[in-house]
């Protein structure tokens, strides 16, 4: 076996074997399949940013700590090393190219939106969120004293329609391994396959004013039969569901304290 | 008043050491009117520094606040409101009137001039404009503390609709903006300074290929601001009338498009990022040749690699806007991505001028060496955010919280490498090593103990800007690490005061040249004299004060394996 | 004159282009089309106008020249202004400008005032010592 080889086998072998067990590197694992491969996504970067970044790393210690000074000779006066710095810049680039194809796969998935089985409009205003069931009568609304819950199913495609009424706020659910700004007057569409049932904290990421740190909602995802359940219990009269749709953010808050309470509910 | 600049044939002249201090002494105004009235680049540019260096320790002040309120999840040591204003202040005064003006307008103002042997900068009264438009933008900044209804308090990036007359009401953010235009004006006049006096008052022989990267840097920087600066201004201007006078460009009652402030303000935001950096770069690669006595590794290479982050930067600004759904993400991902290329060559670059050297410990190389390491961590984060997947889940948390504070916290350290280098030529008096060293290793400590939590309080979901958050055990464990290395950023401040008084009580003179550096500026006495320079050496390099004193030592060419080679090679 | 300066312009210009022709066709998105037209014409308005003077005037400053010497920069390199008041009362009006956006219309008087005295001050000092 020649060094060559034997070099490449000796740095993708332990990728190799390492496989699936890599470490999470601080990342959820996502209950979805795009949030899943964005979570390996991850898991390629950071093995990369830690080959890379580490090996720079020790190279900037060794070059200051290897010829820190140790006399008054002038050290050959070299400043260019072609082949080196051809190097140094092909090899990046080729990283590169790798961790944008792999970003382009992964992007893909979690932009796919797949024919839905259910569909939940999202409006966030300041300082909470709107859930609307289109066809069911079903209407989820809640603010900061109140954190609202968006039940959805498990197992099929949900999407999501999601706009602000107000400022810009940020809808995101750390467990995804997702967010997407709420906007207004620009709808956005995603669409999710929940691969997991179980509650998932939900938050506003972007900030929208005063009680933007209080802006959280329940993700809590359940079995299609519980889930047909609970709409049916939920279920208004149409006047009454068209109406609490139409609500605006000012109606809602009225008459609701919006004081600084603790949302006290652990993660993970 | 004028002064006629003449340059005289004095090349010959051997008298080492002693160049030009008989210049006939400075008839004019004295005192206040002398400082008001100064437009030499050297007054201004220790203006600048100063000014702006307050607005750090400022800035920093706040910071140490707000690290205090996130100790616990439900601190109330400020009210929601005062916490906004908090951050808003702090990002705002620490990009806008700090980290940009001390880059491209302090110690550049003060050496771009002579690094390349010219009397003064080309416009000295657009020079001392745009320090006094600054100072008004610092005042309108600071003055928003003093407004009914408190400082802005919409983020140091005023998304729209949030800074609309409705939600933002009061004079606070009309003096956000305000500064915003004074300072931006400002910018773009030292721009246009940094250009034209590095296009027209090089010194004889020094072509382009022969300046210091630092001034490279600056001239890159210089076209910088003029792309970017124009496009921020146009955009508050927009906001104003928006505010004021009753259009409705980013609102969407009335037809406006919201979004359309982001892709300005990014327009102007990703650029103004290498507007921030460059110039550091810029310090650093004047900072580690010198204590590594070695030439720039890869000087050509450096060049283009600057060239090449600036032309990229033109493509990048809405991986800052991933996540509204609404911005093409390929295209923006690959380019950001691409950015890490010629980053990483400087990089490498600056390991390979110390490779084989002999490199001196001095608090000013620590501080380079610190910024490389603190801008690597910065830069490899950056990567991941370049990825749109991996962006959804930590735009807006404290992971970007930690990257950019990774980035902006090198800059600071780097900030400090040029202030330990060039301090001694501007005062004449070196600082002292000692408490530069503590202040060292309790900012560069400091830095990694405060952002590194951060990265992991991201990835679990905390999202940025809370003035409260989930009552969560290893999340409040994680931020009371951050504010531990908050304190200790304060403290390596306090050093810094130290050493500054210190350093004044029992002055170490320096010399002319106290480091046995390269570039012109360590030709001339410290401080120069007035206009700078009365002898200049031959410049066949980008190391002419080098070459002057060690004509036997000069870089090695490309294929030069032999030393002794005098000649150096220019490309055109 | 100023060879390698309209290049590295005329380059980024170019390059601006190249991005801005990527973007606009993939992307059909207006604002940042906008903002790249911009960044082309930063690029080829001044190179080309340097361009062409190199091309009128063909000859090498002393700082384009590798081989120059100092001597071959002798003589004046310009007019520098020593001290000047004018920037500040220019600034100081400016800043009332800004005073005058948040505060109310009536500071545009000092404002305007500290800019006219500044453009005529400034024009009258450059007069008299007006030697380039
Ligand atoms: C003493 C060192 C520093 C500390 C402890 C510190 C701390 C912080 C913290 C905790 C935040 C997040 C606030 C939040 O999202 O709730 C923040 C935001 C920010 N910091 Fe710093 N910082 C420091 C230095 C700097 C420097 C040197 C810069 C720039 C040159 C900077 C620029 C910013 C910006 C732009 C923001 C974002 C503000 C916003 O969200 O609108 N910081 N800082
Ligand atoms: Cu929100
Ligand atoms: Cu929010």
């Amino acid at each position: 076996m020649t060094s060559r080889r034997a070099a490449l086998l000796a740095v993708i072998a332990p990728l190799v074997l390492a496989g699936c067990q890599l470490p999470s590197f601080g990342a959820y694992h996502g209950i979805t399949k795009g949030g899943t491969q964005s979570y390996e996504l991850w898991q390629g970067f950071s093995v990369i940013a830690a080959v890379v970044g580490g090996g720079t790393f020790l190279l900037i210690l060794w070059a200051a700590l290897r010829y820190r000074r140790r006399g008054d000779t002038i050290p050959r006066q070299t400043q260019y090393n072609v082949p080196l710095e051809v190097i140094y810049t092909i090899v990046p680039i080729l990283i590169v190219i790798g961790l944008f194809a792999a970003t382009v796969v992964v992007e893909n998935q979690v932009l796919s939106e797949p024919t839905p089985k259910a569909t939940v409009n999202i409006t966030a205003f300041q300082w909470g969120w709107k859930f609307v069931y289109p066809g069911e009568n079903v209407v989820v609304i809640g603010q900061t004293t109140q954190n609202p819950t968006m039940v959805v199913p498990e197992g099929v495609n949900v999407k999501m329609n999601l706009v602000s009424s107000d400022v810009v706020h940020g809808f995101y659910v750390p467990a995804l391994n997702f967010s997407r700004f709420a906007q207004p007057g620009l709808n956005n569409t995603f669409t999710f396959n929940f691969d997991k049932t179980g509650t998932f904290k939900g938050q506003c990421t972007q900030l929208c004013g005063l009680y933007h740190s209080l802006m959280y909602f329940q993700l809590q995802v359940v079995t299609p039969t519980q889930y047909r359940t609970w709409l049916k219990a939920n279920a208004l009269t149409p006047a009454q569901a068209a109406a609490a749709a139409a609500a605006s953010a000012n109606q809602i808050n009225a008459g609701i304290p919006v004081k600084p309470a603790q949302t006290s509910y652990g993660v993970n | 008043m004028t002064d006629l600049i003449e340059r005289h044939d004095i090349e010959s002249s051997d008298d080492h050491g002693d160049h030009g201090v008989s210049h006939h002494d400075h008839h004019g105004p004295s005192g206040l009117l002398k400082w008001l009235t100064s437009t030499d680049h050297k007054v201004i540019g220790i203006n600048y520094t100063v000014t702006s260096v307050l607005m750090l320790i400022l800035g920093g002040a706040l910071a140490e606040i707000i690290r205090a309120q996130l100790v616990s999840p439900t601190s109330t040591l400020v009210s929601f409101a005062q916490y906004n204003q908090l951050f808003t202040m702090h990002g705002s005064i620490m990009i806008y009137l700090f980290a940009g003006p001390f880059a491209f307008a302090g110690l550049a103002n003060y050496m771009v001039p002579l690094q390349i042997g010219a009397p003064d900068m080309a416009f000295p009264r657009l020079n001392a404009l745009s320090y006094w438009l600054y100072l008004g933008g610092t005042i309108s900044m600071v003055l928003g503390f003093f407004a009914t209804g408190g400082p802005a308090a919409f983020g140091w990036v005023g998304y729209a609709p949030l800074t609309s007359a409705v939600n933002a009401p009061g004079v606070g953010p009309d003096l956000w903006i305000g500064a915003l235009m004074l300072t931006g004006f400002s910018a773009i006049f030292s721009g246009v300074n940094l250009v034209a006096t590095i296009f027209y008052l090089r010194a004889p022989g020094m072509t382009l290929f022969r300046m210091p990267i630092f001034t490279w840097n600056m001239l890159v920087t210089g076209l910088l601001i003029l792309l970017a600066f124009p496009v921020l201004t146009a955009a508050l201007v927009m906001l104003y009338c928006d505010r004021h006078f009753g259009t409705h460009i980013f609102e969407v009652q009335g037809g406006g498009v919201p979004i359309l402030w982001q892709h300005m303000f990014w327009f102007w935001g990703h650029p103004e990022v290498y507007i921030l950096a460059l110039p550091f770069f810029g310090m650093v690669s004047e900072v580690i040749p010198v204590f590594s006595k070695k030439p720039m590794f890869g000087y050509k290479g450096m060049v283009f690699a600057t060239m090449t982050i600036a032309a990229l930067s033109l493509g990048v600004w809405a991986h800052h806007m991933f996540t509204t759904g609404a911005v093409l993400l390929p295209f923006f991902s690959i380019m950001s991505l691409l950015i890490a290329v010629p980053t990483g060559i400087k990089i490498f670059n600056w390991i390979g001028t110390m490779w084989k050297g002999q490199v001196e410990y001095t608090s000013s190389m620590l501080f380079a060496i610190g910024f490389v390491i603190t801008f690597l961590i910065g830069g490899i984060t950056g990567i991941y955010l370049a990825s749109p997947p991996l962006d959804f889940f930590t735009h807006d948390t404290y992971f970007v919280v930690a990257h950019f504070h990774s980035v902006v916290m090198a800059l600071v350290i780097g900030a400090m490498a040029g202030i330990y280098f060039w301090g001694p030529k501007i005062t004449g008096y070196k600082l002292h090593e000692g408490w530069g060293k503590a202040q060292f290793w309790f900012l560069f400590i400091g830095t990694q103990v405060f952002t590194f939590p951060g990265y992991w309080l991201g990835l679990k979901g905390m999202a940025r800007r809370m003035a409260v958050y989930p009552n969560n055990p290893s999340w409040q464990t994680l931020n009371d690490w951050s504010t531990i290395g908050a304190i200790m950023i304060g403290i390596s401040t306090l050093f810094f005061i130290i050493n500054l008084l210190v350093s004044w009580r029992k002055p170490i003179p320096a010399g002319d040249n106290p480091w046995d550096a390269n570039a012109l500026e360590w030709f001339t006495t410290s401080p120069p004299p007035h206009h700078n320079f009365l002898s200049l050496p031959p410049v066949r390099s980008e190391r002419p004060t080098w070459d002057y004193y060690h004509p036997e030592h000069p870089a090695l060419g490309h294929g030069d394996h032999v030393s002794g080679h005098a000649e150096q090679k220019v490309s055109n | 004159m100023l060879k390698q300066e309209s290049y590295i312009l005329i380059a980024f210009g170019i390059f601006a282009g190249i991005i801005g022709a990527v973007y606009w066709f993939w992307g059909h998105e207006d604002s940042g089309g906008v903002m790249l037209v911009g960044a082309i014409l930063l690029g080829l308005m001044p190179g080309l106008y340097y361009y062409y003077w190199y091309r009128r005037s063909g000859g090498q400053r002393p700082e384009d020249r590798p081989d120059a010497t100092v001597a071959d920069g002798a003589g004046t390199v310009d007019a520098f202004p020593s001290t000047s008041i004018w920037p500040f009362v220019l600034g100081s009006g400016c800043f009332f400008f800004v005073l005058a956006l948040v505060f109310g219309i009536w500071l545009l008087v000092p404002g305007l005032s500290l800019v006219l005295a500044a453009f005529i001050g400034a024009t009258a000092e450059s007069r008299r010592g007006g030697s380039v």
